[in-house]
């Protein structure tokens, strides 16, 4: 459990130093992920590394357990909603018909695209 | 046992275990109301943890640094929530390599759409620049949008907020619009799911069907680093 922490924090910090170091605009725990698979990906050609957080499940459930209530960690941030009263009450109509607009377009875009990109590329693998 | 109540609440209103314990509590029993109704899209857990939160730190007068001395080991969790959604990804490999191209193509456009339709819509309102770029990573998880908020030199805070209410409306009209569309391959409509309204988003296609929630969990992680390179960019031509 606390080995499994450690390396999720280990990526998050390997990660963090990286966009400092080279002042790329990727938030660091982004890099962390990219890592953290890589890690994972890795275990798999040489199980030498099988071992620690990377054996048994370790970090596996570790993450599954944090990502099992990732709407918790949302509401900290959220609840600086209090500090945005005063923009909220002059713009904050305008901004919930702009959110509810894009997600709605995003969500079609998505599931279109998706749907036509899959029956296309299926009807190329089936083609002789 | 304090012989004055208010020094009581003096000394714990400025510690932050009461207000890590507020949050957990609001929470526990907003989750709970949430599984009672079988999680129906309008009881979601965030939406009614703010307005519960908001409402007691503006009765007791407490400002938001104090709240957030406490609240900050709850927030700290999301860098390291971000790293571990690399292990859906991984145990999702061999579908998401099946899969590879059509998502490539709707990552790609789903997360153009994503930030240049907010963009758009947002100069068109007439918002103020600062707001515009709060608003354009809204589509990603939390922990990313504000990072991304953070160095455009935004506002993280409002990032915050707009991510949430992106979310928790992409959680409820999804299901209904995909319906209306008549689109049944869950793949495609969790992928949406998953660009459009990051975390919530995926928490709801779980709810729906277990392939939509993969491919929402994989969306997600892709969307988080594809946006992250995207806003810079996209805010440097639309804004200009």
């Amino acid at each position: 459990m606390i080995a499994s922490l450690s390396l999720i924090l280990l990526c998050q910090l390997v990660g963090e130093v990286a966009v400092r170091a080279l002042a790329v605009p990727v938030p660091g725990p982004v890099v962390g992920l990219v890592l953290l698979l890589l890690l994972l990906l890795a275990r798999d050609r040489y199980p030498a590394l099988a071992r620690g957080p990377l054996g048994n499940d370790g970090v596996e459930s570790a993450s599954r357990g944090m990502l099992a209530n990732l709407s918790l960690l949302f509401i900290p941030a959220g609840v600086g909603v209090v500090q945005k009263l005063d923009l909220l009450a002059e713009h904050g109509i305008a901004i919930l018909v702009i959110l509810a607009v894009s997600v709605i377009v995003t969500l079609l875009a998505t599931v279109a695209t998706f749907v036509a990109a899959s029956s296309l590329f299926s009807r190329e693998d089936e083609a002789p | 046992m304090s012989d004055n109540p208010f020094s009581l609440w003096v000394y714990l209103s400025q510690s932050p275990l009461l207000w890590l314990t507020v949050t957990l509590v609001t929470y526990a029993a907003t989750d709970a109301v949430s599984l009672k109704t079988r999680r129906h899209p309008l009881a979601n857990p965030v939406l009614h943890s703010l307005w519960i939160i908001g409402a007691f730190l503006l009765l007791t007068n407490t400002s938001y640094t104090t709240y957030f001395a406490g609240a900050q080991f709850v927030h700290f969790l999301l860098g390291p929530a971000t790293v571990a959604l690399a292990v859906p990804l991984y145990e999702n490999r061999r579908r998401v390599a099946a899969a590879v191209l059509p998502m490539l193509v709707a990552l790609t456009v789903g997360s153009l759409t994503a930030i240049v339709s907010v963009v758009l819509l947002a100069r068109a309102f007439g918002l103020p620049r600062e707001i515009i770029l709060s608003l354009a990573p809204k589509s990603v998880t939390a922990g990313v949008a504000m990072g991304i908020s953070e160095s455009l030199h935004a506002d993280p805070s409002l990032t915050a907020v707009s991510v949430i209410l992106t979310g928790i409306m992409g959680a409820i009209i999804v299901t209904p619009l995909m319906n209306f569309t008549g689109i049944t391959d869950f793949r495609g409509r969790g992928f949406a799911a998953g660009i459009a309204a990051h975390g919530i988003g995926t928490a709801r296609a779980f709810q729906v069907d277990e392939v939509a929630g993969v491919f929402a969990g994989i969306a997600m992680s892709l969307n988080a680093l594809v946006t992250s390179l995207l806003v810079p960019l996209a805010v440097t031509y639309l804004l200009r």
